[in-house]
């Protein structure tokens, strides 16, 4: 038991390892604040793009989403990461994370806006053409704000996944929580900075999983 | 040479395909094996704990809650260095494949427990009533009534979040297990070569894309709403 509390629960370990953490912590929420907005722009570019006229533009989309949905993102970002060097482009771990969420998250809130589109009835559409609004604005104004509003839980749910998969971004050495943690954990031969890690994606994650279900839940009952 | 031919000659020589494509074979394999173990565990175990979960005894579903909780939370990759480099030092030695089985199981009966259960509750009242009346135990009109019907409401939601967690066993490659692209990458770095890593990705969807499709498939066939 004290071997335990020693290996996973050392609080002078943590207490040394804590500026660190803290710092890596601040680099996660900047990658979240990148990774984030990006991954909802491009997911509403695809969303858009999926309800287009145009048979080509439908079916790359398809093959986009295909594509991505069956990749690991871990396998994504070190493609770029590793692979890219090999044509020329070396991109930084911030840049190549943020290219490799782009393309995988694009590809699932993407998916996420479509079966919100596709739930705003299509009467929506024919009152508010009749109305004089341009197919362009009915789509931003009208059909738009009800197909996000209907997905809402969709969509943080898809955000806590962003979120912790941030994660990954340890894997080509950004310094983000999971690295700064790590590293600590190979200077003291302790897993207890990583505890600390677990603790505050716990903190900033858990209320929100607890809202997810109770939302859940009440959709259920 | 062009910029085309560098190009194929970095990104897919024959040679180099040649040479490693029993390793990636191999990776693609331990993807596979890994993937099908915690699809079997994560979900079995996600079925018993909303099954414990209907008894509504307080401090066991306050632990279920708990547990479901903390691992739709933690990201798993947080939780596979933790148990990894953790563990040895308490006596308890797990190789990394058990060690990424065992996180992505865990995961995955926390997800499975959360839409079963939401399923279990959406059953009607009336269900659980006739269900009864006809003289059947609890865990009779559970098991033969309820959850037949709790199952079916549950797969939708839970189909994308399981592919997505399979898709994690990729995360095995942080520490060490010979996955596919654990293998790529230790291909580039003896070749020095982009190629194995075309490979690795062309491995991948050939593992998930009828993954994905089976998926989609599912979801329609049971989007299904109670009567």
């Amino acid at each position: 038991m004290e071997a335990l509390a020693h290996q996973f629960f050392n609080l002078d370990i943590m207490r040394q390892a804590w500026p660190i953490i803290l710092q890596g912590f601040g680099m996660t929420l900047l990658l979240c604040l990148a990774v984030i907005p990006l991954g909802l722009a491009g997911g509403l570019l695809v969303a858009t793009a999926s309800l287009s006229k145009s048979r080509a533009l439908r079916w790359t989309v398809k093959g986009f989403n295909d594509v991505f949905r069956a990749l690991p993102p871990l396998v994504v970002l070190i493609l770029l990461y590793s692979g890219l060097p090999f044509a020329g482009i070396r991109l930084s771990p911030f840049a190549a994370v943020c290219l490799a969420f782009l393309l995988n998250n694009s590809s699932f809130y993407g998916e996420i806006y479509r079966a919100g589109i596709e739930s705003v009835g299509r009467g929506q559409w024919e009152a508010a053409r009749s109305t004089g609004l341009s197919a362009p604005h009915t789509f931003a104004y009208v059909i738009l704000p009800q197909a996000v509003r209907n997905v809402i839980p969709d969509l943080v749910s898809n955000t806590v996944e962003v979120v912790k998969l941030t994660s990954i971004a340890s894997v080509v050495s950004f310094t983000e929580l999971l690295y700064a943690a790590d590293m600590a954990r190979s200077v003291t031969f302790n897993t207890s900075p990583i505890v600390l890690a677990a603790l505050i994606y716990l903190v900033i994650l858990w209320p929100v999983v607890r809202l997810m279900s109770r939302l859940e839940h009440r959709v259920a009952a | 040479m062009s910029a085309f031919e560098r190009f194929l000659e970095s990104f897919f020589n024959p040679k180099l395909m040649l040479r490693y494509w029993p390793d990636i074979a191999q990776g693609m394999l331990v993807t596979v094996e890994i993937a099908l173990a915690v699809l079997a565990s994560g979900l079995a175990l996600g079925l018993g704990l909303a099954l414990a979960r209907s008894y509504r005894i307080a401090p066991v579903s306050a632990a279920i809650v708990v547990f479901v909780d903390v691992f739709r939370a933690l990201p798993p990759l947080v939780l596979i260095l933790i148990i990894y480099f953790g563990l040895p030092s308490v006596g308890v030695n797990l190789s990394a494949f058990a060690v990424l089985w065992l996180v992505l199981s865990l995961v995955l009966a926390a997800f499975a427990e959360e839409a079963i259960w939401a399923g279990i509750l959406s059953v009607r009242r009336g269900q659980w009533d006739a269900a009864r009346s006809t003289g059947l135990g609890f865990g009779q009109a559970l098991i033969h009534v309820v959850l037949p019907q709790a199952v079916r409401l549950a797969i939708p939601p839970l189909t994308n979040r399981t592919i997505a967690i399979t898709k994690n066993t990729a995360l095995g490659t942080v520490i060490g297990v010979g996955e596919v692209i654990n293998q790529a990458q230790t291909a580039v770095s003896f070749s020095g070569n982009a190629t194995p890593l075309m490979m690795a990705a062309v491995g991948y969807l050939a593992i998930f894309a009828p993954v994905v499709a089976l998926g989609a498939f599912i979801e329609k066939r049971f989007a299904w709403r109670r009567a």
